[in-house]
């Protein structure tokens, strides 16, 4: 008769993950028990109070991990060492700015969510729900549930967590990509692309997980790690394995050619929202993908280095290629990500000390001058005829001349754009060089050099922005095509059952509407002024930054 | 005058080399980066406050310079204090650059060569401020003027205080950036922004040389900053290589200097306003030349070759300016030329060796003075007969304008080395150290004497034709265009008084400085003190040969200009002076030169640029958007796509991996 031994918890190390899951859960509570006229306030500020909290621990947990170099916690179902704790607290933070975007109504007073997700669009059930002001404050749980998956990720230290931790940061993504106030076909669309794709992937990443285990016997990394160091003869069944494994966090990540989703559903989720998905996602994403390449598949290196390097090189080039010939911001901003996955592909391929900290300081750099750039796109919005503000004014000639009009503004958004760029004086610029040296490091010098090349091509169409938003005239007239209310000539098109290939067309819409930039409830000043800086300072002094993050930077086997 | 004494009295050397500087960082020391920061803020505040301190904003561009000449004061009776041997001092104000092999820290280096400029600039910098305040007083964009001015104070200070070579070559663009746009100030005047863009391309053309030099230290040294450079042992480096360290620092001081064959842009550097032309263009900017090579003596030392082509530059470009000031009408280029000869002076000086660098930079300092005197003066007369600036047009201003008259008259006497006042006792040393053989080669002393004698009769004539043209002789003057005479007048008192503090300057300094060797003992722990042979000819005999050479170009200008009648329109002259007129054609020589082939290859490379890179580049870029477009095809919007596209790249990387492995 077996008796039930209860396993050792480690409550402190895991606490930075159970205040904000424990804080989603209670949200859930909020939802149901708060007077609808409170329940955003409450909301808003319970979950900003659990991210802040999150990283307060995180901070706590800091010097014991730099001198003890991490411990196992929970068996061997999670690994709380130096790279966990830079992630969850870029994750944690990256979150905190991304949550002020969410929560800014902007001037127009409408949050960037659909006043009742499960109505259908266009139905009179919408508008009567847009016309009582209903709000979707689920939005803050969902949020928190994300960013707790997000935060175990980068943690887990067998890969059954791996895929729970994949899932329950997932799951809400999709919810809240579906969720937009505008457009909503799209987003709906987006959404469901973007569910059946996870879902497509999840299913791979599983597959690989049970070969993995076909051939190793266990889920734990340290002990795949000791029977790959030294692989036999049988071992195609563990090469497919890891393969599957690896397609599952490149999909995550946006690596070509698991990107499909990335231009759709970046264009398709509300604005907020994909900022905060590109930032938080990435980062968490490559923390995983960095623990799986470093501490459970390194006796793979030479048998996988061709998918890593092939993917690095098709990433790059592609997402800077059509990124060049993108004529809507949000996707361009989506290629530009992927591009910039293939950037951190190198550092990741590197396989060095020096590479994980190059790459920990990128998806910092990174995340910061994306949330911050869809900050922007966020508030820069169209016009109707009747001059009642609409949706996000996307297409990008609707940008010309915005430097002048806004110059605080549009000051920012070239700012982001030249860290994307990687210009130097801005912090994209040190990450850059950070994981290029890497690569070069680790013998990588091709990819280092395509990485290079590429970003030369990458900076022509972010200058091209800066040059348009400064030295272009704004379009003076509405160009005299359709003047139709975007959301509408979606549903034209969807209805009319031609194609429903809605994302690409709407991204070719010629601009009918004038253009013109909504004031903020001062959330969103806040979060953009922090990514300012953000960029700015780790641009001029990187080097503190650059030291702690090299302390924290051992895997713990 | 305890402290005086003291300084002058300072402890004997006996042939010595210069001093190694002590780090300092405590006391009157600490605030030392003050003047730089002092002005260098002000200017800012004036730039960035715009049009809302147009009212007080000039009276702060004074108070700043004030205050960096009070700092500076502090700091100099401080080092008196010291003994002479322990007044080389390094202040550190952090690290500027840590890269790899090279590092370099930011510092201060406080040594009696770089407290004489300090003094200098930021005295004769103030003065010139309060006389801005009232001659600019017209202008709309008088702040602007001040902002400039207080910007050109911070450099030049950063010039002379720097301790390595880089940080100098900031203060020595800063200082070229300054003139450059007080140059230009008038820039809606297009002859004025030409001028203003001559100077700067002029400039840059030295800024290789600085830039070649800091490249080849840095190559040679393994550093940049005075203490690796110049505290390193010159004899285990080929003579070569100094000499072409040597000949780089040449080239920069030529641009900076106005030497031959870079000083074509000094005349037309006068468009800028009077005050500019004073202060940068004759007291301290342009001298900036000696100071650098001063500054370099060890290397100098070392390498002949280059001390000789010093020399020869010096020589050349001391008659080349003493013959086109003679030539000139206008009263501003008259006095640039001047300008150009007696720092050819310093440049010859500073060539010498050992024997001449205190002499350069004692002449550079009395020269300040009276040159600086003068062109206030050329301000003031400016003023005074609505910015007329041809001599052929002024005549017989002595009784009108007696504070002018007088203090340009103090000027006058120290320029031509006229005993007891300044010129004298720089000049005259300059002359004599000239005829002392280098290496034994007796040839050298009597043709650079020869040249250097020469010169003080050509500057004699036209320094007093300038000055008789200006003040004796009958009234020409010009009728205003609505008919009526013109009423020459003096200056208001704010201009008055710093032409009559810098004229009291002219008469006495030298006085002061010379007597009993003060100014190159207090130079010693820089330049080094060296026992040196003795002229070919005897100094009294020298200064018997100046004197008469001296006054026969004075009486031959009397001559000439004060009791005949000059006439309005500039008679056709001798083939020389006509060529003098143009500057002995180096705008002529400089366009045929280089100007025309360079742009004959401006085109063609424009031409190549079109057609074949920027061919090779737009074709890349189209066939990359090409590209694009094509890959944009695959982004369906159909998940099943999508999804076949996941598969599709998992089978072939899997694929990929197998077949590898196997």
């Amino acid at each position: 008769m077996s008796t039930f031994t209860a396993p050792h918890v480690d409550w402190a190390h895991l606490s930075p993950v159970l205040i904000v899951l424990g804080a989603a859960a209670i949200g859930v509570l909020l939802e149901a028990f708060v007077p609808a006229r409170l329940r955003r306030t409450v909301q808003l500020s319970f979950s900003l109070a659990a991210l802040a909290g999150a990283l307060i621990a995180v901070a706590a947990l800091w010097s014991g991990v730099k001198s003890s170099g991490g411990v196992h916690v929970l068996g061997t179902a999670l690994v709380v060492d130096g790279p966990t704790l830079v992630l969850q607290g870029t994750i944690a933070l990256l979150a905190i700015v991304a949550l002020l975007v969410v929560a800014d109504r902007t001037s127009t007073g409408e949050d960037a969510f659909a006043p009742s997700a499960a109505s259908v669009p266009g139905s009179d059930y919408e508008e009567a729900a847009r016309r009582l002001g209903l709000q979707q404050t689920e939005v803050y749980p969902l949020l928190l549930f994300a960013t707790g998956g997000m935060l175990i990720f980068p943690a887990t230290a067998d890969l059954l967590t791996l895929f729970v931790a994949l899932e329950v940061l997932s799951l809400p993504l999709y919810l809240l990509t579906g969720m937009a106030r505008r457009r909503r076909l799209l987003s709906q669309e987006a959404a469901m692309k973007y569910f059946l794709l996870g879902a497509f992937a999840s299913a791979l990443m599983l597959f690989g997980i049970a070969l993995v285990y076909g051939y190793s016997g266990s889920l734990s990394y340290a002990t795949i790690a000791s029977t790959t160091a030294n692989p036999t003869g049988t071992d195609s069944l563990l090469l497919v394995g890891a393969v599957m494994l690896l397609v599952g966090l490149l999909f995550k990540i946006g690596a070509v050619p698991f990107h499909a989703w990335t231009p759709d559903v970046y264009q398709g989720a509300p604005t907020p929202i994909t900022g905060f998905m590109a930032a938080c996602t990435k980062v968490a994403a490559f923390g995983a993908l960095l623990r799986v390449v470093y501490t459970v598949i390194p006796g793979l290196k030479w048998d996988l280095d061709v998918v890593m390097w092939t993917v690095t090189i098709l990433t790059m080039v592609v997402g800077t290629v059509i990124a060049m010939v993108q004529t809507d911001m949000k996707r361009l901003l989506a290629y530009s990500s992927v591009a910039h996955a293939g950037f951190i592909l190198t550092g990741v391929v590197a396989l060095t000390p020096g590479g994980v900290s190059a790459v920990l300081f990128y998806l910092l750099v990174y995340g910061a001058a994306t949330i911050g750039a869809f900050g922007v796109v966020w508030l820069v919005r169209e016009r109707d005829a009747d001059g009642v503000v609409v949706g996000e004014a996307t297409h990008l000639s609707q940008w010309a001349g915005l430097g002048r009009r806004h110059p605080w503004l549009a000051g920012s958004f070239a700012l982001f754009l030249l860290s994307f760029a990687g210009i130097p004086l801005t912090a994209g610029f040190v990450g850059k060089f950070g994981v290029f040296s890497a690569a070069v490091d680790g013998g990588a010098w091709p990819l280092a050099l395509l990485g290079v090349l590429a970003s030369a091509g990458a900076a022509f169409f972010y200058v091209r922005i800066v040059v348009l938003m400064f030295f272009s005239d704004a379009p003076t007239e509405p160009a005299a095509g359709e003047p139709l209310e975007p959301s509408t000539q979606a549903d034209v098109v969807l209805e009319g059952g031609a194609t429903p290939a809605v994302a690409t067309l709407v991204a070719e819409r010629a601009p009918a509407l004038t253009t013109t930039v909504v004031g903020t409830e001062g959330w969103a000043t806040v979060s953009i002024g922090f990514c300012v800086l953000v960029t700015v300072l780790l641009g001029v002094f990187p080097t503190p930054v650059l030291d702690a993050i090299a302390h924290m930077s051992t895997f713990l086997p | 005058m305890n402290t005086l004494t003291s300084w002058a009295t300072s402890a004997p050397f006996a042939d010595i080399g210069p001093a190694a500087a002590e780090p300092v960082s405590a006391g009157i020391y600490a605030v030392a980066p003050l003047l730089v920061g002092l002005p260098l803020g002000s200017a800012a505040l004036l730039l960035l406050l715009g049009r809302r301190s147009d009212r007080w904003g000039h009276w702060l561009g004074v108070l700043a310079s004030a205050a960096a000449f009070v700092v500076g004061l502090l700091t100099f009776l401080a080092m008196l204090d010291r003994d002479a041997s322990n007044r080389v001092l390094d202040v550190r104000v952090g690290d500027w650059i840590d890269a790899g092999a090279f590092h370099l820290s930011a510092g201060m280096r406080l040594d009696p060569l770089s407290m004489t400029f300090v003094l200098l600039v930021t005295f004769v910098g103030t003065l010139i401020h309060v006389y801005s305040v009232a001659y600019m007083d017209h202008d709309r964009d008088r702040r602007r003027f001040f902002a400039y001015l207080n910007l050109f104070v911070a450099a030049m200070l950063v010039l002379v205080l720097a301790d390595s070579y880089l940080l100098m070559f900031v203060g020595w663009e800063g200082v070229g950036l300054a003139s450059y746009l007080l140059i230009g100030f008038w820039n809606h005047r297009t002859p004025y922004a030409v001028a203003a863009k001559k100077a700067f391309v002029a400039n840059r053309i030295g800024d290789i040389g600085l830039i070649v030099a800091l490249g080849l230290m840095f190559a040679t040294f393994g550093g940049v900053d005075f203490t690796t450079v110049l505290g390193a042992n010159m004899s285990g480096v080929s003579e070569a290589t100094l000499t072409g360290i040597g000949l780089m620092l040449l080239l920069a001081a030529c641009g900076k200097s106005a030497q031959f064959p870079l000083q074509s842009w000094l005349g037309d550097a006068m468009a800028g306003p009077t005050p500019v032309s004073a202060l940068i263009h004759a007291a301290t900017m342009v001298t900036a030349g000696v100071y650098l090579i001063v500054r370099s003596a060890p290397v100098f030392d070392a390498a002949p070759t280059a001390q000789l082509v010093v020399v020869v530059v010096g020589a050349i470009t001391l008659l080349f300016g003493a013959i086109v000031g003679c030539a000139k009408d206008d009263i501003k280029k008259a006095l640039a030329a001047s300008t150009m000869s007696q720092i050819g002076y310093m440049v010859l000086a500073a060539g010498l060796g050992p024997v001449g660098y205190a002499f350069a930079i004692f002449h550079l300092v009395t020269h300040g003075f009276f040159k600086a005197g003068m062109f206030l003066g050329a301000g003031s007369v400016m003023h005074g007969m609505d910015d007329q600036v041809d001599m052929r047009r002024f005549g017989g201003l002595a009784r009108y304008m007696k504070i002018t008259y007088v203090t340009f008259g103090l000027g006058w006497l120290a320029i031509l080395g006229v005993p007891p006042f300044s010129g004298f006792w720089s000049k005259d040393k300059i002359i004599e150290a000239a005829f002392i053989p280098t290496d034994g080669h007796t040839w050298r002393a009597w043709l650079f004497g020869s040249v250097a004698l020469l010169g003080a009769g050509i500057t004699a004539f036209y320094m007093s034709r300038l000055f008789f043209m200006t003040f004796e002789g009958e009234r020409r003057w010009s009728t205003r265009t609505d008919g009526s005479q013109q009423h020459p007048h003096e200056a208001p008192a704010l201009m008055t008084w710093p032409m009559i503090i810098l004229a009291i300057g002219s008469a006495g300094l030298g006085l002061v400085l010379g007597l009993g060797n003060r100014f190159v003992d207090w130079l010693a722990p820089v330049t080094g003190e060296h026992e040196h042979g003795e002229p070919v000819l005897a100094p009294g005999v020298l200064v018997a040969l100046t004197l008469v050479l001296v006054v026969v170009g004075a009486v031959l200008a009397w001559r000439r200009y004060a009791i005949s009648t000059v006439p309005v329109i500039p008679p056709v002259g001798t083939a020389l002076t006509r060529a003098a007129r143009v500057d002995l054609y180096q705008d002529a020589v400089n366009d045929a030169l280089l100007v025309e082939p360079g742009q004959h290859l401006t085109r063609s490379l424009v031409y190549v640029d079109k057609t074949v890179v920027d061919g090779a580049t737009v074709g890349v870029g189209q066939t990359t958007v090409g590209l694009g477009q094509l890959l944009r095809k695959t982004q369906t919007g159909y998940v099943r796509s999508y999804a076949a596209t996941m598969l599709l790249g998992l089978v072939v990387l899997v694929a990929t991996v197998l077949v590898i492995q196997s």
